[in-house]
């Protein structure tokens, strides 16, 4: 019994250093000479500034000004954000409202699910305002757009709450409201589009996706941010 | 459904089997004390190892010494890890609490340590906003690799009384700890950590980053050492997420490649000691017997999974969505799952975690369809038997092969026999006690918090009233009794205003059953499946005559599998009616 306590207080503290300490900091050493550029998080700069990592997910949405002179905020808190439409919009992200009250969509810093059940009229609002919203903002470009025709990504809201990806039908939608919006030919829209489409891992494993944020840097780049 | 779709589920099938099948050539080795490769590189940390720890590896343990260093080993790592938790602040100096987050709770950190003890990795706080780069390295990351290491060590222990020919000793706790961390976790975290780098993971300690978003939006990005705990965290079958959405977050689990990768991680080990069982008992067949049982029961979970996602759910069709396949979408409920793993992807990931002891998600599960969400609550009332935890799955299962043994003795009108042992009146008892008590477990801590005000607070204010909310209840126990930790997500037993612990409170009712929940139904089964090995250590091997019932042919997997399914079914029908498959079966919202 008292070996067994001995070796127990002496062994947790000695394989602490080990596993704890040790191991991660080997890894963290490696990384940080092999692959420098994801292990601080794949950072994309623009002039100088940090406009965000490759692969979290952002909102590509504007803050109006309110009555008061500062920045709108809903009845619950949150920021009232709208879409701008020179930008391609990634997906509903359970981080904003209306499913978190008061909360910032795509905040990587507080990354949360939905978790709105299979059954619940909770979810079906959810759905129909993200599909209401999505025609709202598309169907001026996309005329022959209807419901039946949005994607389920852009309805669905993400799990991670930062999406970086959205799906290649749902760029397809929304690449004509960007054209329309920037004065560009929709075959250089789609062209960038494709460019920014990853596929499948090794062939197989999961879906292709559509880079937003690197894909709104390119856009930005052809019309000089207008 | 696609082609590609049901090419993820049986490809990942069949890497897996190609890579666990080395690998368990591998362990056997470690354990039987034979040379590996990695004795080189080893055997000097390991004999230093044992002179810190004053072990004499070569002292053979009864199963009663062997449960006793192992209890009383764990007890440390939960008070080691209790204390840092308790005490994050203090730790400011080493520069790894950049956000200066506030210690834990009592509450939520009695259940965390008894968590991360228990590899359950049930989480009621969220990484980015509640734990220190400290912490999450020098608490959790150790847990991952030790509550790992313990779970092999029993099912090493069990096959060792199992396949012992003398004596009453199954082994050294000490040595198979040592060598588990040493030559199987240590160097596989390692090589899989690197290559979530490689492929996009971060591992950093760097403070959380400030971006100036395109459209000028302020937005912080949580940073820290991800792909080192990551990895084990998969590969242990732990699932403790660093960030409060798991696998579903880029910087956990980047792409499609890399969802492969941690799903082949989490199944590895699993799926490798089921080899390995066959070679140490001298007869691969008996081996191979249990991984067609696991590998049935593992695909027929995907499929079903699949086509129930596939399909989608009753409320996207409500609100007017369509959810069949269309060029460039995935179609399906994608409510709660991340494009770049799609439908296949989310479900297999969820089907892989949750047979498995590991519970990460890379989607939610809360959103899965009614049918799609009962696969997960089936395998855990399968009792972590398909693959399994690392260890817990492999002596759970030998469990219900002895069961399955003496059922079949008494319809042939035999005496019992398993590997020229006699199953008996003790051993029976010991098992039937030992895999009943997790299901018990649950199916009393479910029902104290339904019954309870106290219980009901915890559940999601969306789902409160509704089958759901049982479905919520019911899942937090069993996924904690059987030491999975994936979560129906809106179940919550922390609230917290703001990031950073302070002025934050646990639920204590769901905090405290939910900590008794895991360490009961995780340490009970532990010491009735090693006094299986003690008794079965000691008994005369007789030689297989024409009356021997064979368990290495396909007739013995039927059974097999009709044992688990029986056992399941019995104990937790009634349970699942009145929850999930209540949801799958309508298309009524609540």
């Amino acid at each position: 019994m008292k070996r067994d306590i001995v070796t127990s207080a002496i062994g947790i503290v000695v394989l602490t250093l080990l596993c704890g300490i040790l191991y991660p900091l080997v890894v963290t050493g490696i990384s940080q000479v092999a692959f420098p550029g994801n292990a601080n998080g794949q950072k994309i700069y623009v002039g100088g500034k940090l406009v965000g990592s490759k692969i979290i997910g952002q909102a590509f949405e504007t803050q109006p000004t309110g009555k008061n002179g500062k920045p709108a905020v809903t009845s619950t808190g949150g920021p009232v954000l709208i879409p701008d439409p020179k930008y391609f919009q990634t997906r509903p992200s359970a981080t904003g409202e209306p499913y978190t009250a008061g909360g910032t969509p795509d905040n990587a810093a507080g990354t949360t699910f939905s978790n709105l059940g299979p059954n619940n009229t909770a979810t079906e609002q959810a759905i129909a305002g993200n599909i209401a919203a999505y025609l709202k903002l598309e169907q001026p470009y996309d005329p022959g757009l209807t419901a039946a025709k949005v994607p389920v990504d852009a309805a669905n809201s993400s799990a991670s709450g930062i999406d970086p990806d959205i799906s290649v039908a749902n760029a397809d939608i929304q690449a004509h409201r960007v054209a329309a919006v920037r004065h560009l030919p929709m075959s250089t829209v789609m062209q960038l589009v494709s460019k920014y489409t990853h596929g499948r891992g090794i062939g197989f494993s999961g879906e292709p996706g559509v880079n937003v944020l690197q894909l709104n840097l390119a856009l930005d780049r052809v019309t000089g941010g207008r | 459904m696609t082609f590609l779709g049901w090419l993820t589920i049986f490809g990942f099938a069949l890497i897996l089997t190609a890579l666990a099948m080395p690998l368990g050539r591998y362990m056997a080795a470690v354990y039987t004390g034979e040379r590996t490769f990695l004795d080189p590189l080893f055997r000097t940390p390991e004999r230093l190892l044992y002179k810190v720890m004053r072990v004499d590896p070569d002292r053979r343990q009864d199963w009663k010494g062997y449960a006793k260093s192992l209890i009383i080993f764990s007890l440390a790592g939960w008070l080691l890890l209790y204390f840092i938790l308790r005490t994050q602040t203090l730790w400011d100096w080493t520069g790894l609490n950049p956000q200066h987050f506030h210690s834990g709770t009592w509450n939520v950190t009695f259940n965390t340590a008894s968590s991360f003890m228990t590899n359950t990795n049930w989480q009621y706080y969220s990484g980015e906003t509640t734990m220190s780069y400290f912490s999450q390295m020098a608490g959790l990351t150790v847990q991952n690799f030790l509550s790992a290491g313990v779970g092999i060590a029993v099912a090493v222990a069990l096959i060792r009384g199992i396949i012992g020919r003398s004596g009453r000793e199954i082994g050294n706790f000490w040595q198979d700890l040592v060598r588990t961390v040493l030559w199987v976790l240590t160097p596989i975290a390692f090589v899989v950590a690197l290559v979530l780098v490689f492929q996009g993971s971060i591992q950093s300690f760097s403070h959380y980053l400030s971006v100036n978003t395109l459209t000028h939006l302020p937005q912080q990005i949580a940073m820290g050492p991800v792909a080192s705990q990551e990895a084990i965290k998969e590969l242990g079958t732990n699932g403790g997420r660093f960030f409060n959405t798991n696998s579903a977050h880029p910087f956990e689990n980047p792409s499609g490649f890399t969802n492969l990768v941690e799903m082949l991680t989490v199944l590895i080990i699993p799926a490798a000691l089921v080899f390995m069982y066959g070679r140490m008992a001298g007869n691969r067949r008996q081996g191979y017997a249990i991984y067609s049982t696991m590998m049935i029961m593992f695909l027929g979970a995907a499929i079903v999974a699949y086509v129930a996602e596939a399909h989608g759910s009753p409320a996207q069709h409500a609100a007017g969505l369509h959810t069949q396949v269309i060029a460039g979408s995935s179609g399906g409920n994608l409510e709660g799952k991340e494009q770049r793993f799609g439908i296949a992807g989310s479900a297999l990931f969820d089907v892989v975690t949750t047979v498995t002891s590991c519970g990460a998600v890379n989607s939610a599960i809360e959103s899965f369809t009614g049918i799609g969400g009962a696969v997960p609550f089936a395998n855990l009332s399968a009792s972590e038997v398909i693959f399994g935890g690392v260890g817990t799955g492999l002596y759970s299962i030998l469990l219900y092969v002895l069961l399955a043994v003496f059922i079949g003795g008494l319809m042939v009108g035999r005496t019992p026999e398993y590997l020229g042992k006699k199953i008996e009146a003790r051993e029976v008892k010991l098992i039937a006690l030992g895999l009943l008590i997790t299901p018990l477990t649950a199916l009393f801590c479910t029902s104290l918090a339904t019954a309870s005000k106290a219980g009901r607070a915890s559940i999601s204010s969306a789902a409160a009233g509704s089958p759901q909310g049982f479905s919520e209840t019911f899942y937090a126990y069993l996924s904690q009794a059987n030491n999975n930790g994936s979560a129906f997500a809106g179940y919550t037993g922390y609230i917290q205003p703001n990031p950073g612990n302070l002025g934050a409170h646990g639920i204590t009712f769901a905090d405290i059953l939910g900590g008794f929940d895991m360490m009961f139904a995780r340490y009970a089964p532990i010491l009735f499946a090693l006094a299986v090995a003690g008794a079965l250590a000691g008994k005369r091997v007789s030689p297989a005559g024409l009356g021997t019932m064979r368990t290495d042919n396909p007739t013995f997997v039927v059974l097999l599998i009709g044992v688990i399914v029986l056992v399941g079914a019995l104990t937790f029908f009634p349970a699942l009616l009145l929850g999930p498959i209540v949801q799958g079966l309508t298309t009524h919202l609540y």
